[in-house]
């Protein structure tokens, strides 16, 4: 029997030596692991230069250079009549403070700089932001009784100068600068040896408001990020419920019909759909048919639920289908209705999953800037913070990814950093989320 | 439980939303890009000196903000619209079909165009509006007939222009300044050239036609639109060291350590020139201001007072350390503001 099978006659293998066959395959085999291994690393590459860039570039933002000096809030000029009236003293505006502060930054220089070339108290309005008039008039009239003493205040400086600490800019590049001049920059270098300018952690950045273009130094992502979270809680609210009954009704009581089939393809094709569409979307429905504010939230929010819908639904369908179907027939075994089984049995088993995926689809969301483009999230300064609840969702505001957006696009360099800056934010809260979504996962999840 | 909870109160308060959005207590403005940044800066310093919450500013246009305010009068419309021209006819129409008709035209400075390029690029340093009508042209009159242009380098265009390939980065039509350019720079160059006589000459004198034709822009690839900001079209010129692009003053200014500015027709761009009318690409720069909502929305005629005041449009102020050129006749917008003068 074996000769008729074996007609030619083979070479001897053994088991031993390895034939050209095997090493052909062996090398195929560890050509194959080299190409992953170096797909893996470019793609680890990439990651590090992406990270390293937004770090570089973005940290800087964090910082900000402040100037320490004594002013002395002269009653001559803030309350004439030295009767301490709230009223009138809140008739002088910042442009009466400006001279107090140039007044307090010359003195200092003269006393801790002498024979710098700045000569007169206007010229030192380079070195100071135009935020510190309103941030002393707002502690004068908070306390009306500071008025004819000397008081120390911590005042931003301007954006150059912070620039100038932080290497953006240099003694070249303001060369041509009307802004600010070499002399400014000496008087910087030695107030900063003495400390009276000094570059410090800025908690403003993370918490303040938008400023205008002319004073990047005081422009902050906290009011976007309020506008991200009223979006968040939209989303949340509408498209969980949504989205977790259209799940259990399609996987655990629909009828299995075209009908279903039709609209189980069409929920995988909205999954695809490029979010810029549904921003279209939002404007024509929610912002022109229906009336709604633009700018609102609530309709960035209504937007992006749509969005996150197909995302949810698709992923509570997976965690329903993975709950083994023995559990749902034990419990139609011992007596339970279709509906406690679903509810009191496979949903809470689902629900790790549930949420992960929303959690994941919310930090889609979150990260999502297409659409709000198209509703007006961007090309507005957010620069109130919202009042109330109410104010939160219908006021215009900002989000973090169209803050960042509007930053990007701002003439003064210094805005380019801060654009950085959200950026670190807007990741740490998108690496939080999908930490989140994975330690639900792994404490939670049952596996089968 | 708490999940029923937390979807009934969502609801309830979507319903207190839905019905409380009256009474508007804030200034609302939207209109022009190129107005934004002067906008926000007078909205920042009015909230840091008035009572009033700060105004909301949005951009989205000339043309887009215009249409919103000719939208109706009520609180549910905008109070001022923000404009980097003037107001049209055709605009002024539909807002009176609106039920808008006492409009308060403000001008409250004027916005120089400059030409410049990458810092450390060939040597742009004088333009004149000849020389960019005929590098950018569409099409030319050579001996009695429209020919296309052909020139390739900035030296055809001008023997003196260095002899590098023309890359012009210019405003997209949905710009304002693209009309700005069109009619300062383009058309005067055009007759500049004696092209427009000579296109007058072919077409038979149908004016319109040959002003258009002279406005026409070569779309080979030589003259890029940027439908983008000024932001982009810096990213353009950094990446090619031949680009030359159309800026606004303020945004060169905060960007002098990478861009060089070139003269236009011997002027070099600054507020001083733009101001004594010496500098000839510049534009008037507005706000309109609905008459209905002053009295009703509180801060309105504040906020537009303290725009025009010395303060802050006056040649010390801060719109005029940002870039804007003040108006010498400042006083005089100062009285129409003060009057409620309609147009």
């Amino acid at each position: 029997m074996t000769d008729a099978t074996n007609n030619t006659p083979k070479a001897k293998t053994s088991l031993l030596t390895v034939s050209p066959r095997v090493k052909k395959r062996n090398a195929q085999e560890a050509r194959f692991k080299a190409y992953g291994i170096a797909a893996v690393a470019t793609g680890l590459v990439f990651l590090v230069i992406l990270l390293s860039t937004i770090l570089y570039n973005g940290v800087g933002a964090f910082q900000q250079t402040f100037i320490t000096v004594p002013i002395y809030l002269d009653e001559a000029k803030l309350d004439k009549n030295g009767n301490r009236d709230i009223e009138e003293i809140k008739k002088v505006s910042t442009f009466g403070y400006t001279p107090l502060i140039q007044d307090a930054i010359f003195a200092a220089i003269e006393e801790k700089a002498p024979g710098s070339e700045i000569t007169s108290a206007k010229d030192t309005k380079a070195l100071i932001s135009a935020s510190a008039a309103a941030q002393i008039r707002d502690v004068v009239i908070a306390n009306p009784d500071m008025i004819g003493k000397s008081v120390e205040f911590r005042i931003l400086a301007a954006s150059r100068v912070d620039g100038y600490l932080k290497g953006r800019v240099t003694r070249d590049s303001i060369a041509r600068d009307k802004n600010i001049d070499a002399k400014h920059l000496d008087v910087v270098d030695t107030l900063r040896s003495k400390g009276i300018v000094k570059r410090e952690f800025n908690m403003a950045f993370i918490t303040g408001a938008d400023a205008s273009e002319s004073r990047p130094e005081q422009a902050g992502i906290g009011v976007s990020m309020l506008g991200s979270l009223f979006m968040m809680l939209v989303v949340l609210v509408l498209s969980l419920p949504i989205g977790v009954a259209a799940s259990i009704y399609l996987e655990e009581f629909a009828p299995q019909n075209k009908w279903t089939d039709l609209i189980e393809v069409n929920i995988s094709n909205l999954a695809a759909v490029p979010s810029i569409v549904f921003g279209i979307l939002g404007l024509a429905v929610f912002i022109q048919f229906a009336g709604l504010p633009q700018s609102a939230p609530l309709v960035g929010g209504l937007v992006l639920t749509l969005m996150t819908l197909p995302t949810i639904i698709i992923s509570t369908r997976a965690s329903l289908k993975s709950v083994p179907p023995s559990i749902r027939d034990a419990a139609l075994g011992l007596g339970a209705s279709k509906m406690q089984s679903v509810f009191h049995h496979v949903l809470p088993l689902a629900m790790p999953g549930i949420l992960t995926g929303t959690i994941i689809g919310l930090a889609q969301a979150l990260g999502e800037t297409a659409p709000l483009l198209l509703i007006g999230m961007v090309g507005y300064i957010a620069s109130n913070y919202p009042s109330g609840p109410i104010s939160g969702f219908m006021d215009p505001n900002s989000a973090m990814p169209a803050q960042i957006y509007e930053w990007a696009k701002r003439a003064d360099p210094a805005y380019y950093e801060r654009a950085w800056g959200g950026i670190i934010i807007l990741l740490v809260f998108l690496i939080t989320m999908n930490i989140i979504a994975i330690i639900l996962r792994r404490r939670f999840e049952r596996r089968w | 439980m708490s999940f029923v909870k937390l979807t009934a109160s969502t609801l309830a308060i979507a319903a207190v939303t839905a019905t409380a959005a009256a009474a508007r207590d804030n200034v609302q403005v939207a209109g022009s890009s190129t107005v934004l940044p002067y906008a926000s800066i007078v909205a920042e310093a009015f909230g840091e000196n008035f009572d009033f919450p700060t105004p909301v500013v949005e951009s989205g246009g000339s043309s887009a903000g215009l249409k919103r305010f000719c939208e109706g009068v009520g609180e549910n419309t905008i109070d001022v619209a923000n404009a980097s021209r003037k107001i049209k006819d055709k605009e002024i129409a539909a807002c009176a079909e609106a039920g808008v008709t006492d409009i308060i035209e403000v001008r409250i400075g004027y916005d120089g165009i400059v030409f410049a390029s990458q810092i450390n690029g060939p040597a742009f340093n004088a333009f004149e509006p000849a020389d960019w009508y005929n590098a950018l042209a569409a099409e030319k009159p050579v001996d009695g007939a429209m020919v296309a242009n052909t020139a390739a380098t900035w030296a055809d265009a001008n023997a003196e222009l260095p002899a590098v390939e023309i890359a012009a980065f210019i405003p997209g039509t949905k710009h304002g300044t693209r009309e700005v350019f069109e009619e300062k720079v383009l058309l005067q160059g055009c007759e500049d050239t004696g092209a427009l006589a000579a296109i007058l000459e072919i077409n038979g004198g149908d004016e319109k036609a040959a002003e258009k034709t002279c406005m026409a822009v070569r779309t080979d690839g030589k003259s890029v639109d940027i439908d983008g900001d000024y932001t982009e079209t810096l990213a353009r010129i950094d990446s090619n060291t031949n680009g030359v692009g159309v800026f606004g003053l303020a945004f060169y200014e905060n960007n002098t350590d990478k861009l060089k500015v070139a003269t236009m027709s011997g002027v070099a761009p600054s507020t001083e020139t733009i101001a004594a009318g010496d500098y000839p690409v510049s534009r008037p720069l507005f706000f309109y201001v609905k008459k209905a909502h002053i009295g009703v929305i509180p801060g309105l005629k504040e906020y537009a007072e303290f725009f025009v005041s010395d303060e802050i449009a006056g040649t010390d102020g801060p719109l005029s350390a940002y870039g804007l050129v003040s108006d010498p006749e400042l006083a005089a917008t100062q009285a129409v503001v003060a009057n409620e003068e309609a147009m």
